[in-house]
C-alpha cells in the first residue's frame, strides 16, 4: 500500500477509517510491526505491536477508554503512555508519534517517544 | 436618510449576512457617522438569523421573526442597502466593487462577508429538479412547495443541518429519512454514546436514519424520485436535501488575488492581504481554521469593528467555546476535546430512565472537554471549570452532578415521598401502594419476592432501585439486599440482571444497554463487551448487528490466536467423519501455504497450526472450494461433536451413533453460546466417544437414546448428569435444541453448562426441558429460529469480502 511522506518524519498511513473504531490495524516497519489504535471516542495511538508480558499482538486485543486488553493473558496497556496496568514502571509499549489530519492517520517511526 | 458627507470614507461590505451586519453594529457603536456605508447583499433581503431558519421550515416562525434588521435599520443609520444584487467584481486598482447588474461603488475600505456555501455531492442526479441544500430563505421555500403531509423527503447527512432540516420536514408531515455516511450522528459535536441517544430518540418520532451509508446517485428523468445507496438499496422520495457540508466563499476574493487557501486568509485582525481589504465570518480562514458557528464570528465582528476604526485592541483568538444546541428538540452541549486525547479520563453519568447522558473529558484533575445530551443544564458550569482550568481534585467524585450536588441526596426520600397512587413499574403498571401493601401482607423480604409476587421491576428492571427503597423503609435493617456479583468494574449490576433488562427493556445494541443501564464508562472493556455482544445476539436474533470488535480475537479472526500471533485453522468435520477429497485438500493447503505442524485434536478433526495472518483468507478459500468449513475451534460456540462408529460397523454397536452425531452437528453448528459447547454421541454405554464428560452427550441403548447434561472434561472434571431417556433420533434433536437454548438465554457469560447446571439445579433444568413439553418446544423453536441467521460459514464471508486489512498491515514502511 502507498505510504506518502509529509513534512518531518510522519507518513500517510491509512485513512483513519481504514481503522474500526475499538480496533487498531498494524503498519511493518523497521522497529518491528506497529499497531495504531482507534478508540470509541476517535483518538488515536501507535504502539509497537508487542505486549510487554510475553510478546502478546496488542493490535488484537479488545480496546476499551483508552486501553487495550491483551489477548494473550489479559494485560491492560494504557494507550497513551504504554504503560501495563498494575505492573512495573519497565513495563513499557514503545510508542511512536501518530496525528491525524483531514481523515488521514499520520505516523512517525524515525525513533520511538521518550517513556511517558 | 442622513445626508452624505463625501470626505468621509466610503466602507463597502460585500455580504448582507450576520457576519457583515454585526460588523457593522459593532462599527455603529464605537464611532456613529464615521462611514458612508453601502452593503450589497445577493439575496433579496435585510438580514435575517440564519440559525432560525430551522424554526422556519418547521412553521415554528414566521419570516418577519427571524430577520435582524429590518429595512427602517438600515435607512436610519444612513446605510445604503443593495438587496438582490450580487458583487462579481473587485477593481482592486481604482477600489471600486461592481454588481452583477451593474451597480458600482467605490470603496476606501472594503469588508468581505460572504459567507460560506453549502457542499453539493458530484453524484449522479445532483442537478435533478428537487434535490436541493439549506443554507438560505430560498431554500427553505423550496422546501415548502414539497413538504406536505405523506410526502417523502430524504436528507443527506446528519450533521447539525441535515437534522434540523430533518426535524423540520417531520414537523410538516413528511416522511423523512437520514442517511449519515459516519457511523454515527453530528460526529463532530457528539460523541458514540450521545449519538446513539440523539438517533434513537429521532427514531422514536418516527424517522428513518441510516448511518454508515454512503449515496450512489439520485435517480429521476427531471424530478428525483428515489435516492441509490452504495449497496444497491433504493429509497423512493420527492426531495432530496443535501447537508454534507460547506465551503468558504472565497472564490470572489481569490479571482481579485487575494490570498486565498480554503478560505479567504485574514491576519488576527481580520486583515486580508490587501490592507485596504477586511474580511470576517464563514468565508475567512484565520489561523489554518475555517468557521461554521456564530460564537467565534461576533468575536471576529468586535475586533474587526476595532480594527476598521482604529480603536486599539487585542487580536482575534478564537476562544474555547461550548457549542449548545437544541437539535431536533433535544438539548446537547459540548466542548473542548470531548472525544479525548492521549492522557485523558472519563466521568460518565447515565440516566437510563430520562434519557440523558454527560461525559466529562479530564486531563490531571482538569475538566479539558465536555459533552452532554438529554439535559445540559449544567454544562455552563462544567463549561466555566474548563475555561477556568479549575483543579477539580476536590469535588471529582460529585462534580459530573452538577454545581447543586454538594451533599449527597438521600436518594430513598423522592421514593418515599411519592403518594401511594403513584406508579413504580410502568412494564406492569405496579404502584407504591401495592408494593408497600404486598410487602407488609406476606413478608417479603428481598426484590425476587417482590418481583414473584406484584410482577414490579421484573421486566426492564429499571425500578429495581425504587422497589429497593420500598423494602428498605419497609423492613429498616431486616433488609438484607442479595449480595450482587456485577459483570465487572463497568456495572453494579450481575449477569442475570442485565440479561434480564436487555430482553425487558427491549435494549437492542451495545450502546443502549450502557445508556439504558447506567454503565460507568464509556465503553466497557475486555470483560462486559463481548458478554453484552452474547446476551444481544441471544436476544435478538436477526435483528442485532453483532460487533466484532467486542469480540476476542479468535472470533474476530475466525481462527486461534498462538503465543508467536500465527494462527491455528481447523475445519469441521462432521461427526469426525472425513474422506479423501477433503484430506487432499488439507494436504494441499498444507504445502502450498508451508504449514509448519498438522495435528489431530482431541475433538476428532485436525489442526493446522502456525498459520499466517495474512495467509487466513486465502487458506479459507481453497478449504471452502473442497466443501470444508470452519470448525469454530476458536469460539465461544459449538464445537465437536464427537462420535464412535456405532452399529454401523461396531459389534456392540446398537444404534447409528455417527449418524446421530452428524444430525446433531448439522443442527447446531454455528451457534453461539455463553461458553464452549461439545458434544458426542456413543453407540453403546462402552461410550467411547466420552459422551459422559460432554457439555451435551448422547448414549445409545438397546431402546434408545440416554441423554446426558452438564459434563466437563476441563480443568474441573465433572461427569454428566442423565437428563432423560428418549427413543427416537427425532427426540435427541428436540431435547438437544431445548437445552441449549435454555443454556443460551439463562447462562452467564463463560459460564460452561457444568457449573451452570451446579447453580441452577439439575431439577430446574429437567423442569424446563423434560417435564414441561409446551416450554421445551418452545425452546426447541426459538433455536432454530436463531439458527436460520446463525449458520452462514464465517470463512467463507471473510474471504469473499474485499475488506482485507484486517488480514495485512494497512502499510509497510520497512
Ligand atoms: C486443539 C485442542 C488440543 C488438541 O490438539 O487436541 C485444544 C486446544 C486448545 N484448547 Fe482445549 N483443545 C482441544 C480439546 C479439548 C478437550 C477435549 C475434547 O474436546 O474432547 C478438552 C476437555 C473437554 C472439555 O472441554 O470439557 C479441552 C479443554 C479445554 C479447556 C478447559 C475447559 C473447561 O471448561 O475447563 C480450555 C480453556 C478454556 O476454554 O477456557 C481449552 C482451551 C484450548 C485452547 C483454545 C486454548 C486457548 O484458549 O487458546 C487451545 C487452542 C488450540 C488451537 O489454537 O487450535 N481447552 N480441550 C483440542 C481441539 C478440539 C477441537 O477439535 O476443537
Ligand atoms: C439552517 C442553519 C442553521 C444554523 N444553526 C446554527 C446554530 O444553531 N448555531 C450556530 O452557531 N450557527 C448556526 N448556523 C450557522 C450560522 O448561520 C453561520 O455561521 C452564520 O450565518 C455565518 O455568517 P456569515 O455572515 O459568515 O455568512 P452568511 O450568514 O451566510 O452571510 C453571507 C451572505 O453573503 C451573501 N453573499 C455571498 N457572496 C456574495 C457576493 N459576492 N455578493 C453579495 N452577497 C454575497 C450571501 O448571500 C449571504 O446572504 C446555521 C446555519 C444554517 C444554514
Ligand atoms: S461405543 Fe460401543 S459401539 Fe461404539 S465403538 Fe465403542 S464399543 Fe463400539
Ligand atoms: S503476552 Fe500480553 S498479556 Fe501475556
Amino acid at each position: 500500500m502507498d505510504a506518502i511522506m509529509t513534512d518531518t518524519g510522519f507518513v500517510d498511513v491509512a485513512a483513519l477509517d481504514d481503522i474500526p473504531q475499538r480496533g487498531a490495524r498494524t503498519v511493518a516497519t523497521a522497529h518491528g510491526d506497529v499497531a495504531i489504535f482507534r478508540t470509541g471516542d476517535d483518538a488515536v495511538f501507535a504502539l509497537r505491536d508487542s505486549c510487554p508480558h510475553r510478546g502478546g499482538k496488542i493490535s488484537h486485543g479488545i480496546v476499551h477508554g483508552h486501553g487495550v486488553t491483551c489477548p494473550l493473558h489479559n494485560w491492560v496497556i494504557a494507550l497513551a503512555t504504554g504503560a501495563a496496568e498494575g505492573e512495573a514502571a519497565a513495563s513499557c509499549v514503545p510508542r511512536f508519534p501518530v496525528r491525524v489530519a483531514e481523515g488521514r492517520v499520520l505516523l512517525d517511526v524515525s525513533a520511538p517517544l521518550a517513556p511517558a | 436618510m442622513h445626508g452624505t458627507t463625501l470626505s468621509r470614507p466610503r466602507l463597502v461590505v460585500v455580504g448582507n449576512g450576520m457576519a457583515g451586519m454585526r460588523t457593522v453594529e459593532e462599527i455603529l457603536a464605537i464611532a456613529p457617522g464615521i462611514f458612508d456605508i453601502t452593503v450589497f447583499g445577493a439575496e433579496p433581503h435585510p438580514n435575517y438569523d440564519r440559525i432560525m431558519l430551522s424554526p422556519l421550515l418547521a412553521g415554528e416562525k414566521r419570516f418577519e421573526d427571524i430577520v435582524l434588521n429590518d429595512y427602517d435599520w438600515y435607512a436610519s443609520n444612513g446605510i445604503r442597502l443593495i438587496a438582490g444584487e450580487h458583487v462579481d467584481w473587485i477593481d482592486r486598482a481604482r477600489r471600486i466593487v461592481r454588481g452583477a447588474a451593474g451597480t458600482e461603488a467605490p470603496y476606501d475600505l472594503l469588508l468581505l462577508a460572504t459567507g460560506s456555501s453549502p457542499f453539493v455531492l458530484p453524484i449522479p442526479g445532483a442537478e435533478l429538479d428537487g434535490v436541493q441544500t439549506f443554507r438560505s430563505v430560498a431554500d427553505v421555500g423550496d422546501m415548502l412547495a414539497t413538504a406536505r403531509p405523506g410526502a417523502k423527503a430524504v436528507v443527506i447527512g446528519g450533521g447539525l443541518l441535515g437534522l434540523e432540516a430533518a426535524h423540520g420536514l417531520d414537523l410538516r408531515g413528511a416522511e423523512v429519512t437520514v442517511i449519515h455516511l459516519m457511523p454515527t450522528l453530528m460526529e463532530r459535536q457528539l460523541d458514540a454514546s450521545a449519538a446513539h441517544l440523539l438517533k434513537q430518540n429521532l427514531e422514536a418520532r418516527g424517522m428513518t436514519i441510516l448511518t454508515g451509508t454512503e449515496t450512489a446517485a439520485f435517480i429521476g428523468d427531471d424530478r428525483v424520485r428515489a435516492v441509490r445507496l452504495k449497496d444497491g438499496r433504493e429509497i423512493p422520495t420527492d426531495l432530496v436535501v443535501m447537508a454534507v457540508g460547506i465551503r468558504p466563499n472565497a472564490g470572489l476574493a481569490r479571482a481579485t488575488g487575494l490570498e486565498c487557501n480554503r478560505g479567504v486568509i485574514v491576519d488576527d485582525f481580520l486583515r486580508t492581504s490587501d490592507p485596504a481589504i477586511f474580511a470576517i465570518g464563514e468565508c475567512v480562514e484565520h489561523d489554518g481554521k475555517v468557521f461554521g458557528l456564530v460564537a467565534p464570528i461576533w468575536e471576529m465582528a468586535r475586533v474587526a469593528a476595532r480594527a476598521m476604526t482604529g480603536t486599539p485592541g487585542i487580536g482575534f483568538t478564537p476562544a474555547a467555546s461550548v457549542t449548545r444546541l437544541k437539535v431536533s428538540g433535544v438539548e446537547m452541549a459540548s466542548a473542548g476535546a470531548f472525544l479525548g486525547d492521549s492522557g485523558t479520563e472519563d466521568i460518565v453519568l447515565r440516566d437510563g430512565a430520562r434519557g440523558t447522558y454527560r461525559r466529562l473529558v479530564l486531563r490531571e484533575n482538569r475538566i479539558v472537554g465536555l459533552v452532554a445530551i438529554g439535559d445540559a443544564s449544567d454544562a455552563a458550569w462544567h463549561f466555566q471549570l474548563l475555561k477556568d482550568g479549575t483543579d477539580i481534585g476536590e469535588i471529582r467524585d460529585s462534580v459530573i452532578f452538577g454545581p447543586l450536588a454538594d451533599g449527597p441526596a438521600d436518594p430513598d426520600a423522592a421514593v418515599m415521598a411519592l403518594p401511594d397512587g403513584a406508579e413504580i413499574c410502568g412494564c406492569n403498571g405496579v404502584c407504591k401502594g401495592t408494593i408497600t401493601r404486598a410487602i407488609k401482607a406476606f413478608g417479603l423480604a428481598s426484590v425476587d419476592d417482590v418481583r414473584a409476587r406484584t410482577k414490579a421491576s421484573s421486566s426492564c428492571g429499571s425500578c429495581t432501585g425504587q422497589v429497593e427503597a420500598l423494602l428498605r423503609a419497609a423492613l429498616g435493617t431486616e433488609y438484607a439486599p442479595a449480595t450482587v456479583k456485577p459483570v465487572c468494574k463497568c456495572t453494579g449490576l450481575d449477569h442475570g440482571e442485565v440479561r434480564r433488562r436487555i430482553v425487558g427493556g427491549k435494549l437492542k445494541s451495545i450502546p443502549a444497554v450502557m445508556q439504558a443501564l447506567e454503565w460507568k464508562t464509556p465503553d466497557g472493556c475486555h470483560v462486559c463487551r463481548p458478554a453484552l455482544n452474547f446476551y444481544l445476539l441471544c436476544a435478538w436474533p436477526g435483528e442485532y448487528v453483532d460487533d466484532a470488535q467486542a469480540r476476542f480475537v479468535n472470533e474476530r479472526m475466525h481462527a486461534n490466536i498462538q503465543k508467536d500471533g500465527t494462527f491455528s485453522v481447523v475445519p469441521r468435520m462432521w461427526g469426525g467423519v472425513t474422506n479423501a477429497r477433503e484430506l487432499r485438500a488439507i494436504a494441499d493447503v498444507v504445502d502450498k501455504f508451508d504449514i509448519p505442524e498438522v495435528k489431530i485434536t482431541g475433538g476428532q478433526r485436525i489442526d493446522m497450526l502456525g498459520v499466517k495472518r495474512e495467509d487466513l483468507p486465502t487458506v479459507w478459500r481453497d478449504l471452502n472450494a473442497a466443501g470444508l468449513v470452519s470448525g469454530h475451534a476458536y469460539g465461544k460456540a459449538l464445537r465437536t461433536v464427537k462420535t464412535c462408529v456405532g452399529s454401523e460397523w461396531c459389534r456392540f454397536g446398537t444404534q447409528n451413533s455417527t449418524r446421530m452425531g452428524i444430525a446433531l452437528e448439522k443442527m447446531s453448528w454455528g451457534s453461539w453460546h455463553p461458553h464452549k459447547v461439545k458434544m458426542a454421541v456413543s453407540g453403546c454405554p462402552r461410550n467411547c466417544a466420552e459422551a459422559s464428560i460432554k457439555d451435551f452427550g448422547v448414549i445409545a441403548t438397546e431402546a434408545g437414546w440416554d441423554l446426558l447434561v452438564g459434563g466437563n472434561g476441563g480443568i474441573r472434571l465433572r461427569g454428566t448428569d442423565l437428563l432423560c431417556k428418549v427413543t427416537t433420533e427425532a427426540e435427541v434433536l428436540e431435547y438437544c435444541a431445548a437445552f441449549l437454548q435454555l443454556y443460551r438465554e439463562e447462562a452467564h457469560y463463560l459460564e460452561r453448562t457444568a457449573p451452570w447446571i451446579e447453580r441452577v439445579g439439575l431439577d430446574y433444568v429437567k423442569q424446563a426441558v423434560v417435564e414441561d413439553e409446551d416450554n421445551r418446544k418452545a425452546l426447541a423453536a426459538r433455536f432454530l429460529h436463531a439458527q436460520t441467521f446463525a449458520q452462514a460459514d464465517p470463512w467463507a464471508m471473510e474471504s469473499a469480502a474485499a475488506a482485507g486489512a484486517k488480514f495485512t498491515h494497512v502499510a509497510e514502511l520497512t
